[in-house]
């Protein structure tokens, strides 16, 4: 059993939820802003690769970080290779799969703060800056960090933009659902069942933990209001 | 320091304009919903930018919308007592009153402080307990101190009492009237209720649909309530 695929996954997918980690939260702040300008197109934007074929958006992903485009020319200036068909295109494959998730349930958690904690840290004293970090992030804490391991298995069982943009390269850019089809493939199907075993167990966890978390706030707020 | 209002702030199907100025002590503010109260003190506080006009404490512009000034809500020292509360749920009652201490103060005086606070209006025994577990009235009183420590310029009540019942009310609203003369600073109270108007205010201004109405002594203003039909206050 080689265990490179799987291992190559778990680093990608931990990459990709601190990166998605990062641009998701303050996405989901943004748009947790009722009066924010254009928030509905840009929750759709967001949300878009949810519902998109992975070859459509393997493919538009392939044509922005590509050879011959600017972002594609500008990493190759920058770290001196191209970005397609190497480890860190398995990273942005799977932060373009995290990043909804990680975004929506930060909407969802920021909404569910009540917005006058915020408007009272601003009277106290606190800047915008503070009052975000000591009362509203703490608060929408349990769904950002749902949002955050959901976004950590999406990112683990990513196929068809990793397929599109990384290739399925032995040893550095083939991700455990891509062994999973090499092994079916080629008829190991030993090699298929644990490693499908190993990801479901993990996927079945991580919802565990997240619905745990989740349930825990909501008894929380139960307590608090009756 | 008084405190000068004069704005108007429009709203699709709402017009609200005020011109006074209010003098240390405390000012009720009384009226229906929609009358305009909460709309007074967002103002004051910075929470609401005025459509046009001026807020200014002494000499001190905190809004003039024709020369563009907005001071930052967080820099007028302001305390707001929103009719939640809004303690932090996340904080113990120590923690929550420490929120409101400079953070230029180190923070073993900041807890010092607070905790000194939470003793003089005597819930500091609450000081590690986070506020899902105080009664209404210790709430209160941990608002009170949270908006003592920012070492606030002016104070605004919004309905401070509502969720209190009448035995509960009376000793708070005796602590309002007393930290209000400590501090001897413009004290702001929106309220429905006659009965906490009558108790806490040295001035009494009554609102409706976005105008002051009338405007005087307690005593002669609530009188003329009692009278009056399109007022619908209740004596609590």
């Amino acid at each position: 059993m080689d265990w490179d695929p799987l291992l190559l996954s778990l680093e990608a997918a931990l990459i990709a939820t601190l990166v998605a980690g990062v641009v998701g939260v303050a996405l989901g702040a943004l748009l947790a802003r009722p009066r924010m300008p254009g928030r509905h197109l840009l929750d759709a934007l967001v949300a878009a690769p949810m519902v998109m074929p992975p070859t459509v958006l393997g493919y538009y992903v392939l044509v922005t970080v590509g050879r011959k485009s600017a972002i594609g020319g500008l990493y190759r200036d920058v770290v001196g290779s191209d970005l397609t068909f190497t480890f860190h295109a398995v990273v942005l494959a799977a932060s373009i799969g995290a990043l909804p998730m990680i975004a929506k349930a930060a909407r969802t958690a920021f909404e569910g703060v009540d917005p006058t904690l915020p408007r009272a840290a601003r009277t106290l004293g606190a800047g915008r800056v503070r009052a975000f970090f000591t009362v509203t992030l703490p608060l929408a804490a349990p769904g950002v960090i749902g949002g955050l391991m959901l976004g950590f298995a999406r990112g683990l069982g990513d196929f068809g933009v990793t397929l599109m943009i990384a290739g399925d390269i032995p040893g550095e850019t083939q991700s455990a659902p891509l062994a999973i089809y090499d092994h079916v493939q080629a008829k190991r199907e030993h090699a298929a069942a644990v490693s499908s075993l190993v990801l479901t167990i993990g996927a079945v966890i991580i919802l565990y933990a997240v619905n745990r978390l989740t349930r825990d706030r909501h008894r929380e707020d139960e307590a608090r209001w009756h | 320091m008084a405190l000068t209002v004069d704005v108007i702030v429009e709203r699709p199907g709402f017009r609200f304009a005020i011109a006074t100025t209010f003098a240390p002590g405390i000012t009720c503010v009384l009226g229906p919903s929609g009358a305009g109260k909460s709309t007074l003190l967002g103002a004051i506080s910075g929470l609401l930018r005025p459509t046009r006009g001026t807020v200014a404490l002494g000499d001190e512009v905190w809004v003039d919308t024709a020369r563009g000034v907005h001071v930052a809500i967080e820099a007028r020292h302001a305390a707001y007592l929103f009719q939640s509360l809004a303690l932090f749920p996340h904080l113990s009652a120590l923690h929550n009153v420490a929120y409101a201490v400079p953070r230029a103060v180190p923070r073993a005086e900041r807890h010092a402080r607070a905790l000194a606070l939470l003793f003089k209006l005597g819930v500091d025994h609450l000081a590690d307990r986070r506020p899902r577990t105080y009664s209404g009235g210790e709430a209160q009183r941990v608002a009170l101190a949270r908006a003592l420590a920012m070492t606030p310029r002016v104070m605004l009540l919004d309905e401070p009492f509502s969720a209190l019942d009448r035995e509960r009310k009376r000793p708070l609203i005796a602590l309002v009237r007393a930290l209000a003369t400590e501090l001897a600073i413009p004290t702001i109270a929106v309220t429905h209720s006659l009965g906490e108007a009558r108790a806490l205010a040295d001035r009494v201004i009554r609102m409706d649909r976005g105008e002051v109405v009338a405007d005087g002594a307690p005593a002669d203003l609530l009188a003329r309530a009692g009278h009056d039909d399109d007022l619908v206050i209740a004596d609590g």
